[in-house]
């Protein structure tokens, strides 16, 4: 009886614990002070709650005015943003009607909207002298080389880059390890989510695991470098690369990344390169100092003293010799 | 003659310089690995360093296991002050004495299988350098078990850099070792030894 008892007060107490951290949750959402931090990077907060009130939410409500009663629906996944997301994300500063038709403020929407066109990275970030060191032109003809592009229409940026939640990582990390899970997250999403990935295929099925088996210490790639590292074709000319190669194409020699002339030093530790370089004044300094990649991590103080220590050996070994012969011994 | 090397220790040194041999070869190629003129293929390197790496463990776990068995540990242990003055005898054995044609300080006996400089180097090795190699080469192989931070440093670098100065240490060791097995009574006489097991003492080694 009293099992029961003790039983039946861990059921409620875990009921407890979720239900309040449920409440919590929406609190933290609707908790006006996290708006006044929202309004620190956005003139837009307000205007944006139109939007958020529903689509920041997991639930909406429809409001029968005529019969007086109102019907609570759960938002379909894939339109929820979440304010937390949208207000660190590179589009921050934006108010939803700059991108989406005004008329989104009239609810519900009008079923023809949704076949509006989005505005691409282009439309707004190409031939614009502000933008231009970004090269956003060149990164648009990379993409159109790629193997995404040819894969169906509705391929476009937003796929990988996701215009509500996308912020730059690599470029000013201090967490090289955190930027590989995001970007990895990218490609993943699709790549190992079905549900997402027969959107733009008919293929049956997809087993990244499976077919990534053939490198050895699998997970440890999958989190030390980027799906990109192997898979796109490298630039030097834009900040990151986009032509994502077909599969057969993509790296599959060991030596390409474990080896002094890196790829790795022109892909993930491009940035970290750029800084180093007049530092150490040798480029595999970078990758000594960010991770460790066989072949590639090459300490020069430690192979200066190895070279001298095997020269001198062998020095050793040849004397040694010349002066047996030279005695006859 | 002295029947100093059984058929378990010639087959278990046998052994032990094939692995040592291949590792050194195969870590050379993996450590300056180039995709233009590679040594031997990365892929095939790591797969043979692998293989040969599990192998010399298992061969340094048979020679503990035999040291305490065999009593054969006996030839490593000397006393410090004289075994000092012994590897200096020795050393100057090599570099000078060898050249006058003196005889050798210490030759081998029925109860002496190694001179102190042997003693000493090869207990460094057997008792340092290979539990190291083999430590941080497992850890190596399994890098998921590798603290992350080791006093702030990456662990897995500093696994990485034991693992490699003790592999140049150990080469080098190699190379001396090989060497030094050719001022034998006749430069073959050690490999001879090494093979059939027995030890020929000529004059001079009395």
């Amino acid at each position: 009886m009293s099992g029961k008892i003790i039983y039946s007060l861990l059921i409620i107490s875990a009921l407890v614990i979720c239900i309040s951290s449920l409440v919590q949750g929406k609190q933290d959402q609707d908790d006006p002070e996290n708006l006044e931090q929202y309004k620190l990077v956005s003139d837009f907060v307000k205007e944006n709650e139109v939007c958020f009130v529903c689509h920041g939410e997991s639930k909406y409500q429809l409001v029968d005015e005529f019969f007086g009663r109102t019907i609570t629906q759960k938002m379909c996944e894939n339109r929820i943003i979440h304010r937390e997301d949208y207000y660190i994300s590179n589009h921050k500063s934006f108010a939803c009607v700059d991108c989406h038709s005004d008329e989104y403020t009239v609810f519900p929407h009008a079923l023809e909207l949704r076949l509006e066109e989005p505005y691409q990275c282009i439309d707004c970030h190409g031939y614009d002298e502000d933008y231009a060191h970004y090269q956003f032109e060149k990164i648009e003809e990379e993409y159109l080389e790629s193997t995404h592009h040819g894969v169906t229409e509705e391929f476009s940026c937003w796929k990988c880059h996701n215009p509500h939640t996308y912020h730059i990582s690599i470029r000013n990390t201090e967490n090289l390890k955190e930027t590989i899970i995001y970007d990895n997250a990218i490609c993943l999403s699709c790549h190992a989510n079905f549900d997402r990935f027969q959107l733009l295929t008919d293929r049956s099925g997809i087993d990244i695991i499976q077919h990534h088996q053939w490198l050895p210490n699998e997970a440890l790639h999958f989190q030390n470098v980027r799906c990109i590292e192997c898979h796109t074709q490298i630039n030097d000319s834009i900040l990151v690369a986009h032509l994502v190669l077909p599969k057969e194409e993509a790296v599959r020699k060991c030596s390409e990344c474990h080896s002094s002339n890196s790829i790795l030093m022109h892909t993930l530790f491009k940035f970290q390169a750029r800084e180093a370089r007049s530092e150490y004044g040798f480029l595999n300094a970078v990758i000594m100092n960010e991770a460790y990649v066989i072949g590639a991590n090459r300490n020069y103080i430690l192979n200066l003293i190895s070279i001298i220590l095997f020269g001198l050996t062998f020095l050793g070994i040849l004397l040694h010799i010349a002066l047996r012969i030279k005695n006859k011994v | 003659m002295y029947y100093h090397y059984p058929l378990y220790i010639r087959f278990w040194h046998i052994l032990n310089a094939l692995f040592f041999l291949l590792l050194i070869l195969t870590g050379l190629s993996m450590q300056y690995s180039n995709p233009d003129s590679p040594l031997i293929s990365f892929p095939v390197s790591v797969k043979i360093h692998n293989i040969c790496g599990i192998g010399l463990t298992i061969n340094y776990l048979l020679f503990l296991l035999g040291n305490i068995i065999s009593g054969n540990h006996k030839n490593y242990r000397m006393q410090m002050k004289r075994m000092m003055n012994g590897m200096k005898k020795q050393i100057y054995y090599y570099a000078i004495g060898y050249f006058r044609k003196e005889n050798p300080p210490f030759p081998v006996t029925e109860e002496r299988k190694f001179n102190p400089l042997q003693a000493c180097t090869y207990a460094m090795v057997m008792y340092v350098g290979m539990p190291l190699l083999c430590i941080t080469g497992w850890g190596l192989l399994f890098p998921e078990t590798i603290l992350d931070n080791i006093f702030g440093l990456s662990g897995l670098k500093i696994t990485d850099l034991i693992h490699v100065i003790m592999g140049f240490l150990m080469s080098i060791f190699m190379f001396v070792h090989i060497y030094l097995c050719t001022l034998g009574s006749n430069p073959k006489g050690n490999f001879v030894a090494i093979l059939t097991g027995w030890h020929h003492v000529d004059k001079v080694d009395k």
